[in-house]
């Protein structure tokens, strides 16, 4: 149901610093705004949203209803080993989807 | 209607749209940031905040933190937290860093609802925080239309 964005290299050099970069489709409504009914639209935002590489957390965010719609996060990683990154995004509603990233050391 | 009440006309309703419901004030933000700090006093520099200096549209304005660090696991940044003060809450957000990262840089996309200071600290392995602040005109705010 939601769509992801990653940008993210394929290959890296080992001990390379890599860019991951991560969009997602979210509406992060606020919490603070009236509907067209005049009533406030409850908060529907992502909280948190992780990164691991190979089960190890590398990068973390606690977000706010500041954080644009469609959260948009990039960050940077030393690629030290071949391995899975698993990016993560949980928040109201029960959203939880996670997507994965492989990236090959040489 | 006359040019004079034209003008005047639009001047109100330019003045009416920033009513935004409850706001965080100077006073709130310092308070978030105090939270994060405790008793330590943040020391200004090493950290760069990128964020364009007038926006037209106040629902996505890109913004960049990067902080000095040699990133090794001796001297690192734990983590770097973004705070503005004049949205409906101070925190913007938290992000946790650490040696794995290589480079202590992080991009994301805000909301501002007007025209406002923006900060940014970061609290770096040795304990200390590292704050710097940025002045962003917005001519669009954002979550003040209503929703369709």
């Amino acid at each position: 149901m939601s769509n992801i964005l990653v940008n993210a290299p394929k290959t890296a050099r080992r001990g390379e610093i890599v860019e991951i970069k991560a969009l997602i489709l979210h509406p992060m409504e606020t919490g603070f705004r009236p509907g067209p009914n005049g009533r406030i639209i409850p908060r529907n935002i992502i909280e948190r949203f992780t990164a691991t590489w190979n089960g190890a957390e590398i990068f973390a965010m606690e977000m706010s209803p500041a954080i644009a719609a469609n959260p948009f996060v990039s960050f940077f990683a030393q690629a030290n080993e071949s391995g899975t990154v698993i990016l993560r995004w949980t928040g109201d509603e029960g959203f939880a989807v996670e997507e994965r990233v492989a990236i090959a050391v040489e | 209607m006359d040019r004079r009440r034209f003008l005047a006309g639009t001047a109100a309703t330019v003045i009416v749209l920033p009513l935004v419901p409850a706001s965080a004030t100077q006073e709130a933000m310092a308070e978030a940031i105090r939270r994060v700090v405790g008793a330590a006093t943040p020391i200004e520099g090493r950290v760069k905040l990128d964020v364009p200096p007038l926006v037209e549209n106040g629902n996505t304005v890109p913004l960049t933190v990067t902080v000095e660090s040699p990133m090794t696991t001796a001297d690192y940044v734990r983590a770097i937290h973004v705070f503005n003060e004049k949205n409906p809450q101070p925190n913007v957000f938290s992000a946790r860093l650490g040696p794995r990262n290589g480079k202590a840089v992080v991009g994301t996309r805000i909301k501002l609802g007007d025209s406002q200071r923006i900060v940014a600290v970061a609290e770096t392995s040795d304990g200390r925080f590292w704050i710097a602040g940025a002045d962003v005109i917005v001519t669009l705010a954002a979550c003040l239309e209503e929703s369709t």
